[in-house]
Formats: C-alpha cells, structure tokens, sequence
C-alpha cells in the first residue's frame, strides 16, 4: 500500500510508472453517503493539480472531484457510471474514477501517505 | 397569551427523540432551528425503501401542532382565512390547505382537522411561530390558541405501518385515509391521523412529550425502523408533494403550485377568503408560471435552482426540488415553467454545470401512491 498517495480533497492516488490512478477515499465516501451520479473527465482531456476532474452526487448534494496531480486522462471508469453505488462500495479498488499520464513527478511529493491522510481525516472530524 | 414555546435553550432545539436519534447513530442537521436525524447508518436510500416495503417511522415533532378552540364563530371566522369548506367538514375530518395573504401568496401549506371543541393545524417548523402570529391577528385575539411544544409528532409511513401500529393502539387501522380521532396510550389521549407525506399508507401520532420515546422503541420492537429527513425529501418528491420554501413560498399561490384541487369549489366561487380575487382572477385568466413533474432523460441530477429551457433555447423556468429517487432508480426534478411550455411531454433542456441535459414534462407522482382510502384494508 506504499504507493498510495492522499490528498486534502480526498482524492487517492496510486502510481504505477507514468501512469497514476485517481479515486475517492471511503471517508469521502462516507461524508458524502449513497453516491448515484458521477461525471467523469474525457478521455484526452488535460487535467491541472488541484482543478476539477469530475463530480460526484449523492443522494443529498452534488461535489467536485479534484486531481491530486497534472496530467493527461488516458483513461476512465465507466463501471462507475453505470452503477455509481460501486463508488460507496468499493471505493479504494475497484470504483476508480480515472487514470493518467503524469506531468510532473514532483507533484506527487506534496501528498500525503495513508498514515498522515489518516490523521487529517480524523482531525478533520466530518 | 396562550403560547407554550420553550425558551429556556436558546441555542438548537432537540425533540424528545433526540437521545434516540444518537442511539441509531443518525447523522445530525439544522432544520427550522432544530437538531434532525437527516439520516440513520444504513443511508437515505436503504431508509427510502425500507419505508416503501415496509414501515419507516418520522421524528417530525419540530412541526407545530397548533390547536384552536371554539364553536360555531371559529368556524365562521377560519373560512375567512381558509379556502375550505369548514361548515361542512366533519369531526376528525382533516383537509390540505394554506394560509395566504392578500395576493394569495403562500404564507405556509398545512393540515386542518376538526375536533370536537374547535381545530388542529400541523404547520411547517420554520413557519410555526409567523403563521402563530398571523392567525392570532386574523382572529383578533378572540379564542384560545395553543402552538403546543409539549407534544410530539411521530409519523408511521410504509405498506406494513398499519398492522405494526394496531399492535400498540388498538384498533388504529379503523381510521380512513384524511380522518383522526383520540387513542389511549399509556392512559394518556393521542390523536391519530391516518395521513402522511411520503405517498404511502400511515399515521401521525400526536402524544405527550414524556410517551414519544417509549412509543417509537416500541414501534422499533413491532419491526417499524427510524427514516432520517433525506429519505423523507426523497420520498414526498417521488410522491410529486411540495415542500415550502421550495416549491412553495410567499410569492407563490395555490393556482401556480398546481394545488388547486385543495380549495373548495364553492368557496371559490362564492370568495370571501383572504386571497380569494387573486385565487378566481388566476383561475380565469391563468397564470403566468406553473408547477410541474420533470423526468431529466439521463442519469445527472438538477438540483434546486436549475436553469430550464425549451428547445428554442429560451428559458422557460426553473427547478425547485432534484434528487435520485430511489423508488424510480432515476433522477426526478419539480420546478416551475413558462404556462405555455407546461403540456406533459414537452421537451426541455436542464443547464447543469453549464451542459444542457434533455429531459421532459410529466406528469405527478413519479412513484404511484399506497393510500388506503377505506377503513379496515
């Protein structure tokens, strides 16, 4: 799980090579409650850290995504679209939100790792 | 005055379930100045459909329960404020109204039942305290008016409510849809209406503060589980019912929400109510916007306040109420359009974080209501 990286947002990211996975954390998940919509960014689309890579609704409220780091979408996960409940489910494997070609390896340095993103979640209270 | 508001807490008020609430772990919100369950652990969704298969109970106890006392001269005196034909409502009988102002604007939505020694009016939490006021001038002071803290109202919703309710209240079920009467509990008298707000079979039960917990743990023993306020907006807006201060308001009136059904036609013709010109005029001329059902085609939500065009790119209206509803595994939107764009099946176009969604006028409930309109079914 080393190669997991969190962000304030809560946003997780894993990096395999080039490529770096982005999700949502299951205390997101769990602040937001049942998910039943999510908007995905383009394939091909150009990503900046920290801008807004996508939305999800819960029965309560719409959010943002954001994306921890910059880069290209070479991919996403239609099986969220399709069922958004998998996102409340599964939120940090098999419901991820989208993939990319990394920009800058730099960024990912200013993450934090599971244990630091869980003491912000717990700090952070709701 | 006969005002029994509690004033000793300033800060939130917390109904009589509140220690109940944080024992099923609900989440917490502000609404109308009071703590709420907006959901239990299993979430709005599983609590939606355990209300629609079976039996969800509503802590709705921030609700005013507004009694009014008096004879022949009440009646008279109300049918100046109400559009209702109160001469000839029967006792224990309840009816949907509201209450106006001159322009016919829509001061809150309530239910008014009669009681043997005058009325009972369920008001909206937020507007409890103004309607309170209001109704007081109205009436020039002249009867005894209790906006009553001291009781609770707990709401039964659900195809299997009726059955897990004669359980505790025997003979509850005797009651038909819209009627009331005086049960005994605990020695105590609680007043139950067979009524609701999520389009299924239920009651609401009126009971002392002091009863309300031990009531709805033992509702929870017959198999009734507690539903948080997110399944309840859920719920009414599949049921296609308004809620104030969304599609209801001040600036709005019965004609435009599409509740004209609830005013008597006699008392229209006739007027004599507050707001009554406004009412006949709109129902003469029509009005300028009006309530509608809208069913978005895709999956993406249109939240309150949504922008709504028809196919020529003008814009026609707007959302007042949008979620995902459980019952119908799809979006389901109520807002207000253009009177001209307002035929069922009319194509319209949802602006939704600056993309334009199709979606289509229809026609309400989107969820078909379970109301037991005879006694004993």
């Amino acid at each position: 799980m080393s190669d997991f990286k969190f962000s304030k947002k809560h946003e997780w990211l894993k990096v395999e090579g080039d490529v770096a996975t982005v999700g949502i954390t299951k205390h997101a998940t769990e602040m937001l409650g049942d998910i039943v919509f999510v908007e995905l960014p383009d394939v091909g689309s150009s990503v900046e850290k920290d801008g807004n890579a996508g939305v999800v609704e819960s029965t309560k409220a719409a959010s943002d995504v954001y994306t921890p780091i910059s880069g290209e979408v070479v991919e996403n996960n239609q099986s969220i679209v399709d069922d958004p409940a998998k996102i409340n489910s599964d939120p940090e494997n098999g419901a991820w939100f989208f993939k990319l070609k990394i920009k800058d390896k730099t960024e990912i340095d200013s993450l934090m790792n599971k244990e630091e993103y869980e003491k912000f979640a717990n700090e952070s209270g709701s | 005055m006969y005002r029994w508001v509690e004033r000793v807490n300033v800060g939130i008020k917390k109904t009589s379930l509140n220690k109940l609430h944080n024992e099923y772990q609900a989440k917490f919100v502000e609404f109308a100045g009071y703590e709420m369950p907006i959901q239990y652990k299993e979430g709005i969704i599983e609590e939606h459909k355990f209300t629609r298969e079976k039996s969800g109970i509503f802590d709705v106890s921030h609700m005013g329960q507004l009694f009014i006392y008096g004879e022949e001269d009440l009646v008279k005196d109300l049918e100046k404020i109400f559009p209702l034909d109160l001469q000839n409502l029967k006792k224990n009988h309840s009816k949907y109204s509201f209450l106006m102002n001159d322009d016919a604007g829509i001061h809150d939505d309530l239910i008014i039942t009669r009681l043997e020694n005058g009325f009972l009016i369920i008001l909206n939490a937020a507007c409890k305290e103004n309607d309170f006021e209001i109704l007081n001038q109205l009436l020039n002071s002249k009867y005894k008016m209790v906006l009553d803290e001291n009781r609770s109202l707990i709401a039964i919703q659900g195809p299997k409510s009726a059955e897990i309710l004669n359980q505790i209240i025997n003979n509850a079920t005797s009651l038909s849809f819209m009627t009331g009467d005086w049960f005994e509990y605990e020695n105590q008298k609680i007043f139950v209406t067979r009524s609701g707000y999520t389009g299924e079979d239920g009651f609401e039960v009126s009971l002392s503060n002091d009863l309300a917990e031990q009531f709805t743990k033992e509702l929870i023993n017959k198999g009734a589980k507690l539903i948080g306020l997110g399944a309840r907006d859920t719920l009414r807006l599949e049921a296609g019912l308004c809620l104030y201060g969304h599609e209801l308001d001040i600036k709005k009136t019965p004609v435009e929400s599409n509740l004209k059904w609830a005013m008597s036609k006699e008392r229209i013709s006739n007027g004599g109510f507050i707001g009554s010109k406004i009412i006949s005029d709109q129902l003469i001329n029509g009005t300028k916007q009006i309530r509608v059902g809208i069913k978005p085609e895709g999956k993406v939500i249109a939240r309150e306040k949504t922008k709504i065009f028809n196919d020529a790119e003008l814009l026609i209206g707007e959302v007042t109420s949008g979620t995902f509803g459980p019952s119908v595994n799809g979006p389901v939107a109520m807002g207000y359009v253009d009177n001209k764009f307002s035929e069922k099946d009319t194509k319209v176009f949802l602006e939704i974080r600056g993309k334009k969604h199709p979606a289509n006028i229809c026609g309400l409930p989107f969820y078909k209501k379970n109301y037991v309109k005879g006694a004993n079914k």
